[in-house]
């Protein structure tokens, strides 16, 4: 039992989870049934890869493109297949366009349906019962609580996803961004923005604007 | 890609536990746990709802710790297609419980 000679990183046993972990890993590696590297790569890739910048490149190119703009809002599927970008498939999207007078926001009331093939994995407060409840009832101050202070004007529709239907919101073009590449102006369109809780600003933006 | 998807696709209790839209892990072993089922799968090893069922039963049953439903369920399909057999699992564990084999991740 003496560890002398054994490594000084792991002078503790493993706990029984542990074990059977890496029990787990060593056979599967022994087997040639996995590599480590293969292990690495796909934890790495969850946890910075798949994020929305596969929406924030459909926004983009909608706002450069009248025509791609037109596509995506009515065949979302075809037009994000078309961009090429190694987008799972996303036969369920609705693409939803904000507009000066309509502002649009996206909730699953029943549980947390996202529309993940485009905007990544969903953040913690999408599946919250707090959003999923407060935003039908109280869409503004939903939104004034995410630091979006809309005038009244404004129309303010929900849209409810479910298993069978995903809505991603197209957001307006800042002002200010004339000129911009397509991949400069994806920089400007955050997951938020997508989910109808932020508005893309222009950096030079002074946020005074009504 | 559409691995990714089906992954990030778990929904209800069975979601992946997340921070800020990233996701959580407690501990190393965790991180292997979710990486080795995702990579078997993408290697074309199983099938995702293979697993995928699995681990919302075992969520279900309102076990103690995510990631522990989790290696529970990639244990439960390894040893279903037969590619791991139980004793050398457990003998395996046993290794690494008694230091017999290093830790080594």
């Amino acid at each position: 039992m003496s560890h002398d000679h054994h490594d000084d990183h792991h002078p503790e046993p493993p706990s029984d989870i542990e074990a059977r972990a890496l029990a787990l890993e060593s056979l599967l590696r022994e087997k040639g049934l996995i590599s480590a590297e293969e292990i690495d790569r796909v934890v790495e890739t969850y946890e910075r890869d798949i994020g929305p910048m596969i929406g924030a490149r459909v926004v983009a190119r909608a706002w450069l493109d009248p025509e791609y703009r037109q596509r995506l809002l009515t065949d979302a599927a075809a037009a994000v297949a078309e961009l090429g970008i190694g987008a799972p498939p996303v036969g369920d999207l609705v693409v939803i366009e904000n507009g000066p007078g309509v502002h649009n926001m996206v909730v699953c009331t029943l549980c947390s349906c996202y529309p993940w093939a485009v905007l990544g994995l969903p953040p913690s407060w999408y599946k919250s019962p707090a959003y999923r409840s407060r935003a039908v009832r109280e869409p503004r101050e939903v939104l004034r609580e995410f630091g979006l202070e809309l005038p009244e004007r404004v129309r303010v529709n929900v849209w409810d996803s479910s298993s069978d239907l995903r809505y991603m919101v197209l957001p307006e073009r800042p002002a200010g961004t004339e000129g911009w590449s397509e991949e400069e102006l994806a920089a400007l369109v955050s997951r938020d923005c997508m989910i109808g809780v932020a508005r893309p600003q222009a950096p030079a933006a002074t946020g005074a604007a009504g | 890609m559409g691995v990714h998807g089906e992954v990030a696709g778990l929904e209800g209790p069975a979601a992946l536990p997340r921070k800020n839209g990233e996701l959580v892990f407690q501990a190393p072993w965790e991180g292997r746990a979710f990486g080795i089922a995702v990579a078997l799968h993408e290697r074309g090893v199983y099938r995702w709802d293979e697993f995928r069922d699995r681990l919302v039963q075992r969520v279900g049953e309102g076990s103690p710790a995510y990631y522990e439903s989790w290696l529970a369920a990639l244990e439960s399909v390894l040893l279903a297609r037969g590619l791991v057999a139980p004793d050398e699992l457990e003998a395996r564990a046993q290794e690494f419980r008694d230091l017999r084999r290093d830790a080594v991740l």
